[in-house]
């Protein structure tokens, strides 16, 4: 834990700035609603898939977002990347709001919010080689020569721990973890501020995905990037995040530093989560605490707040009104029995 | 007796000259209420060892073993009908992805009772009231007026719920769940861990839980036995595999865990990858990989050593504190 | 065997082209292999037609009307098929005949194939209104008999070997375009494609680049075995007098011009209606065999 502490105060006394103005990506109250169709008389449903969700992203940091199934999370990270255009909100890069410029402005900022996904079978072309999928960034958004591409692939291959002559294979050749380094490569061709990394090792043998999450936070310190990732692994989480938001049916519910989510989890989503993670060492495992029944239905979202079905905290408020995110001293809670005292 | 007995099991796929070994000389046994943990990543041959095991090993695997024995009886040696009136009602098994194990064209009540029309006797309405007793079983609010529903109307954590009212339906003497909750989320895994758990005491099942994940085992299980390309590497109680591994690749494994290095910059990551059909390395299957291999792991495969349940398959285990004896 | 494992990629019997892969699984496929080396043969004799047909293919023989084959009483070995009722060498309008065929369905299989796959993407790709559009068309085309519809172009258009191959073509059209439609869909959601979009990919690049190649292998076995449907129709539309016209020697034709000789002269017509036979069989044949080595589903 020490380390993580000094590592965040080096970078924070290179920049003494506070968090606001030293964020790359600043996101406000954005909102992602889908319309379905119900049936040929109902009126169409509307899918709250992203509910108001704010954040904002320091630069060399690591945000995580931990939800489970429907929770928004990939949702998110597709608004984030512009696959689609948010229903409502902001989101600022590097202080410009990227929504409401330009499309050739939209366009070159878009370049520096790169994805990876989270299953590296299909998120490779397939029937392409390694080195034109790396390229093909570059032959979109640059005037590079083809000498020049290929060096630049090239020298990314070695980056992310691959050889020289795997620029002429395919990608069914390579393993998953080998796979998952090309795509992170090719996230980082055109030198991305920004990467969004969707589940990028929950589909990886667990040595290997020790080895690709060590790249990952390799990579971070070597090229400055800003982490957005989003996974439903806490203890994956708890090593490379330096900020967690918790997520659950579409909107945040905490929003705290990693040491303080961990150490001191608020919401009683939150702690279940915490507590249904397996630990190995029985010194780790906390109390178990059961959560009733499943997860809501997007479509069919519960009145009040989402969570208080399965809560063993929630009262009369809680089945009516919606809690907003309130800050803390050390991290920003949504939930009714925190404010009025009933837990601690 | 043990309630499983398996020793020298042998699954080879493909032809000729040289078939792939998928699973290689694997023994372990089971007894009645205990837990046992099959761990690995994939390609270990985890899956494919208990598949052979319910003989759903289709055409071009060939399954060989020296023992395999259910309650003493030889499973190999008798007869197609006798192996398929043991397994689906005194083995059964549960599978990783409850969507596409259940047929998307039955009711949850036509898909349980299924099973109980086979291997058990009595008249519909009998069948009727069973499932809704193991619909209650397993969990599930309000049975009756899920009987009718079909698989697409559940959730995942339902599913698996149903899968395993089906896997109990005959009362099994062994139950043998192949990640049964990788595909769920977090809160809904833990709800079913706990309810395989709650069934395995209340029957006195013998449960195999076979998964990657290292810490639900480190929970759940008894025993564990980890694989590695095939082979058991190494076998033991639980307590003394997590806290004191003698095999190299476990404790590679348990290091590379993020839990492991807590507080670290870097995880303790295990370089390179489970070696496949094509690039089976010559003698220790894990000394390309392994900090410690010697000359000779290059050369010989080591054989399981050691006495009773704590086995390993290393020239050198580690010891306690977790460095190679000489 | 390397004990390099890092990087299974550089080990190992298993690293293969595509090409190598596909090879691989065609020929496990005795009949596609037999379909190929039929079609092989085929293409090799209508490239050469001029130079292996003993005679040419319109010139009429007045003193050899309906000659059988050389080996019956009465057969002329200078005629090694027989000839028809205007004293024309039968194997040499089949030698001639598999040039035209064979360029028939090249046209046909081009133009629909070319025509279909855009039409397919661009209804699979930007789906909504365009999409509705393109395929209730579609489905009015396939709710007609296609010969029936074929007829009805020809008829407009007016007949001529040029004409009747447009007319199959787009009769072929719907086929091409549900096809690669519904390809289009299955890989528009994949993550490789979302990926080239986060990199700025056009719709265009998209379309063609990224998506196109993974849809090609539906598409191939289709064009093989559009490939015989071509020959089949154009020898209907022939028959019925709206194909290539007389002298030209075309299969169909050929069936359809010696059909009143069918009681007295056998050969006439078995010789072309066989022809016609093997190569559609040929190439149904080598579609089969395609399939197999393409489809990923059917791979284990």
């Amino acid at each position: 834990m020490s380390d993580t502490i000094m590592k965040a105060a080096a970078l924070d006394s290179e920049q003494p700035a506070n968090q606001e103005q030293e964020s790359v990506l600043s996101v406000n109250g954005v909102k992602k609603h889908y319309h379905v169709k119900a049936g040929m008389f109902k009126p169409d449903a509307t899918v709250k898939a992203l509910d108001g969700v704010s954040f904002s992203l320091a630069k060399g940091k690591t945000l995580a977002v931990v939800g489970e199934s429907g929770c928004g999370k990939s949702t998110l990270a597709r608004v984030l990347t512009m696959i689609e255009t948010p229903t409502a909100g902001e989101l600022c890069f590097d202080g410009k709001d990227i929504l409401s410029l330009g499309k050739d402005a939209a366009k070159a900022l878009r370049q520096k919010i790169q994805i990876i996904f989270q299953n590296p079978y299909g998120s490779l072309n397939p029937r392409k080689k390694v080195g034109t999928i790396l390229e093909e960034p570059l032959v979109i958004n640059s005037d590079m020569s083809k000498a020049e591409r290929k060096q630049k692939a090239l020298a990314m291959l070695a980056k992310v721990g691959l050889r020289p002559e795997h620029y002429d294979r395919y990608p069914h050749m390579f393993s998953g973890g080998q796979r998952q380094r090309i795509a992170i490569a090719r996230g980082l061709m055109l030198d991305p501020k920004v990467v969004v990394a969707d589940e990028p090792v929950s589909a990886l043998d667990v040595s290997v995905q020790a080895q690709v999450l060590n790249l990952m936070m390799d990579l971070q310190e070597e090229m400055g990037l800003s982490y957005i990732f989003i996974s439903h692994d806490l203890s994956v989480v708890e090593h490379i995040a330096d900020e967690v938001m918790v997520m659950y049916l579409g909107k945040a519910v905490e929003y705290a530093s990693c040491e303080e989510l961990f150490a001191n989890p608020k919401h009683p989503y939150t702690q279940a989560l915490l507590s249904s993670t397996p630990r190995l060492d029985p010194a780790h495992r906390r109390e178990k605490i059961k959560l009733e029944g499943e997860l809501p239905s997007p479509l069919n979202p519960p009145q009040g707040c989402a969570f208080h079905a399965r809560c063993r905290y929630a009262n009369d408020r809680c089945h009516k009104e919606q809690p907003a995110l309130v800050r803390e001293t050390n991290a920003q809670v949504a939930c009714f029995a925190r404010e009025e005292g009933r837990i601690a | 007796m043990s309630l499983l007995e398996v020793n020298n099991l042998t699954v080879e796929f493909g032809d000729g000259d040289n078939p792939f070994r998928a699973v290689d000389q694997v023994g372990y046994s089971v007894e009645k209420g205990e837990i046992v943990g099959i761990v690995g990543e994939s390609g270990s041959g985890k899956s494919v060892s208990s598949l052979s095991i319910m003989g759903l090993i289709e055409y071009p695997g060939k399954v060989k073993a020296d023992t395999l024995k259910f309650e003493g009886q030889d499973l190999l040696a008798m007869s197609e009908n006798k192996r398929r009136a043991i397994t689906g009602a005194e083995i059964a098994m549960i599978f990783q992805e409850p969507m596409s194990s259940l047929n998307p064209c039955y009711t949850v009540e036509y898909q349980i009772s299924e099973a109980l029309k086979i291997h058990q006797s009595g008249d519909k309405k009998w069948r009727r009231q069973r499932v809704i007793e193991l619909l209650d079983q397993v969990g599930i609010p309000d049975p009756e007026s899920r009987l009718k529903t079909y698989p697409h109307q559940l959730s995942g954590g339902m599913s698996q719920r149903v899968m395993i009212a089906m896997a109990i339906a005959c009362d099994p003497k062994l139950l043998i769940a192949d990640e049964p909750t990788t595909a769920l989320d977090v809160t809904i895994q833990a709800q079913i861990v706990d309810l395989l758990l709650d069934l395995q005491k209340q029957k006195n099942m013998g449960l195999v839980l076979i998964t990657h994940d290292l810490a639900l085992v480190a929970e759940a299980a008894h025993r564990v036995i980890v694989m590695y390309a095939g082979q058991v590497v190494e076998t033991g109680p639980a307590e003394q595999i997590f806290s004191k591994p003698k095999h190299p690749y476990t404790q590679a494994l348990l290091r590379s865990l993020p839990e492991s290095s807590l507080g670290k910059d870097r995880l303790d990551a295990l370089p390179g990858v489970v070696p496949g059909a094509f690039d089976r390395p010559i003698g220790c299957l894990l000394n390309p990989r392994c900090p410690y291999a010697t000359e000779r792991c290059q050369k010989e495969q080591p054989t399981m050593q050691g006495e009773g349940v704590r086995q390993v398959r290393c020239f050198t285990p580690l010891d306690e504190a977790g460095r190679p004896s000489a | 065997m390397s004990e390099q494992t890092t990087s299974p990629a550089t080990t190992g019997p298993q690293v293969q082209t595509p090409l190598q892969e596909f090879w691989g699984y065609f020929s496990q496929n005795t009949g596609a292999v037999i379909g190929l080396v039929f079609i092989i043969c085929i293409l090799i004799v209508a490239i050469f037609a001029s130079v292996i047909a003993p005679h040419s293919p319109i010139e009429q023989y007045r003193d050899a009307l309906l000659l059988p084959p050389a080996w019956l009483d009465g057969g002329n070995s200078a005629y090694l098929l027989g000839t028809d009722d205007v004293g024309r060498d039968i194997l040499s309008r089949l030698i001639h005949g598999a040039q035209l065929s064979l360029f028939i369905g090249v046209l046909v299989v081009t133009l629909s194939l070319g025509l279909g796959v855009i039409l397919g993407l661009t209804a699979g790709f930007f789906r909504g209104a365009v999409e509705t559009v393109i395929m209730r068309a579609v489905d009015i085309m396939l709710a007609m008999p296609s010969l029936l519809l074929a007829i009805a172009i020809v008829a407009i258009l007016g007949p001529s070997i040029f004409n009747a191959a447009m007319a199959i073509a787009i009769v072929s059209l719907p086929h091409y375009v549900r096809l690669t439609r519904a390809s289009t869909i299955a890989e528009l959601n994949k993550d490789y494609v979302i990926s080239s979009r986060v990199a700025g990919a056009s719709s265009l690049r998209l379309m063609f680049i990224t998506i196109l190649p993974n849809c090609t292998a539906p598409l191939i076995v289709q064009a093989t075995l559009g490939f015989s449907n071509a020959i089949l129709d154009m020898a209907a539309l022939g028959f019925l007098g709206l194909g290539a016209q007389p002298p030209t020697p075309e299969w169909g034709s050929m069936l359809a011009d010696a059909l009143q000789f069918v009681q007295r002269a056998w050969w006439v017509v078995t010789f072309p209606g066989l022809v016609i036979l093997l190569t559609v069989l040929a190439f149904n044949l080598m579609g089969d065999g395609l399939r197999d080595a393409l489809d990923p589903k059917l791979k284990q």
